[in-house]
């Protein structure tokens, strides 16, 4: 296989390699600093308990992260006193 | 005082248990006492890749619980007499280790051999941070594939927070063993090379393991491939890592296709 032939292929290790050094320059920042998410959701259902007694399973934060900013999404569901919880069945 | 050296990844069937057979056996049959202790509790192996898995009586939990000493654990290889292996059990109770009776089994063996190669259970939960607890050093295994790497990526970053040395203040010493590498692949660009693999996770390089059928071969026999075919490729990758990881200044040399790399190629030093 002669030179020229390396460059015609499309070679894919250099995106692996760009890939990776992005997204581990990502999470390495990340990994210095505690788990921001599931510190809100603990001190939110901290809260919540106050108040409502509800499951860890109907508390649903999430963290969707953009460029410039990023969206905190929280999802509480309460359960009616009665009802068994249908929206958990399906 | 022995020293302890984790053999870990992240990710699973990168080579963990081959490279900590093979390593071992390389070690122990310069005369070095060699133990090798098998985490993977629930999902034992390192006794069928080092071909005692019928000889197994008792093993790391029973030791841990105080239902069988140590001695009686412990299995002696039948070709190499300083090589010995503590099977990991296969209870499904994952809460079967305790930090402290690992703690005590380590320090135990750290007094007895030379060196004791604790392979680490895939992933990064409680097994895979207790394999790597008491380590001196860690052996990162690592395959030139995306997944691979940023996971061997993730273990970098427990060694450096959860293991006893770091919490001390220490560096643990790192070593990337890079594993199935394919030449070819990687001079056709479609394989990370092993310049990207270190420049990506920067720690130094313990070895290049060739891809190579003679290493699943010497799983088939249960026999570490540097003790059943010590003259090929693979086994003597390993074994010049094993005398790198005895301190020894040997040079890496990446394996090669084209002739152009050559003189970039050779030359790489290990650390």
């Amino acid at each position: 296989m002669s030179l020229l032939d390396i460059f015609k292929r499309r070679s894919s290790a250099p995106v692996a390699r760009e890939r990776l050094q992005v997204l581990l320059a990502y999470e390495r920042r990340n990994r210095s600093q505690p788990d921001l998410v599931s510190i809100l959701r603990e001190e939110i259902m901290a809260v919540i308990a106050k108040h409502v007694q509800i499951d860890q399973d109907y508390l649903q934060v999430s963290m969707d992260r953009g460029e410039t900013m990023s969206t905190l999404e929280i999802d509480i569901q309460i359960p009616n006193k009665s009802a068994v919880p249908l929206a958990m069945a399906g | 005082m022995g020293k302890v050296v984790v053999v870990t990844s992240g990710k699973g069937g990168v080579g963990k248990t081959t490279s900590t057979a093979a390593l071992g056996a390389a070690v122990a049959k310069t005369g070095k006492k060699v133990a090798l202790v098998d985490f993977d509790v629930g999902l034992r192996n390192l006794d069928l890749i080092m071909g005692a898995e019928r000889r197994v009586v008792f093993d790391l939990v029973n030791v841990i619980q105080g239902s069988a000493k140590l001695s009686q654990a412990l299995i002696r290889d039948k070709r190499v007499d300083t090589l010995f292996l503590l099977p990991a059990s296969q209870t499904r109770d994952k809460d079967a280790l305790t930090e402290e009776g690992v703690g005590e089994v380590i320090d135990k063996l750290r007094s007895v051999f030379d060196y004791v190669f604790c392979d680490s259970p895939a992933g990064i939960e409680r097994g895979a941070q207790l394999a790597m607890r008491f380590a001196d050093e860690a052996v990162i295994v690592t395959n030139p594939e995306v997944s691979s790497v940023r996971d061997s990526d993730r273990i970098i970053g427990l060694l450096d927070a959860r293991t006893m040395k770091a919490e001390q203040g220490e560096q643990i010493a790192k070593h990337v063993l890079v594993t199935r590498y394919d030449a070819a692949r990687a001079s056709r660009g479609e394989m990370l090379s092993i310049d990207d693999v270190l420049e990506i996770l920067s720690v130094p390089l313990l070895g290049i393991i060739p891809e190579s059928q003679d290493v699943l071969r010497a799983s088939n026999l249960g026999s570490p491939v540097t003790l059943s075919e010590p003259l090929n490729a693979a086994a003597r990758a390993y074994l010049d890592a094993a005398r790198r990881l005895e301190g020894e200044e040997l040079p890496v040399i990446v394996p090669f296709e084209r002739k152009g790399f050559l003189d970039r190629l050779l030359g790489r030093r290990a650390a």
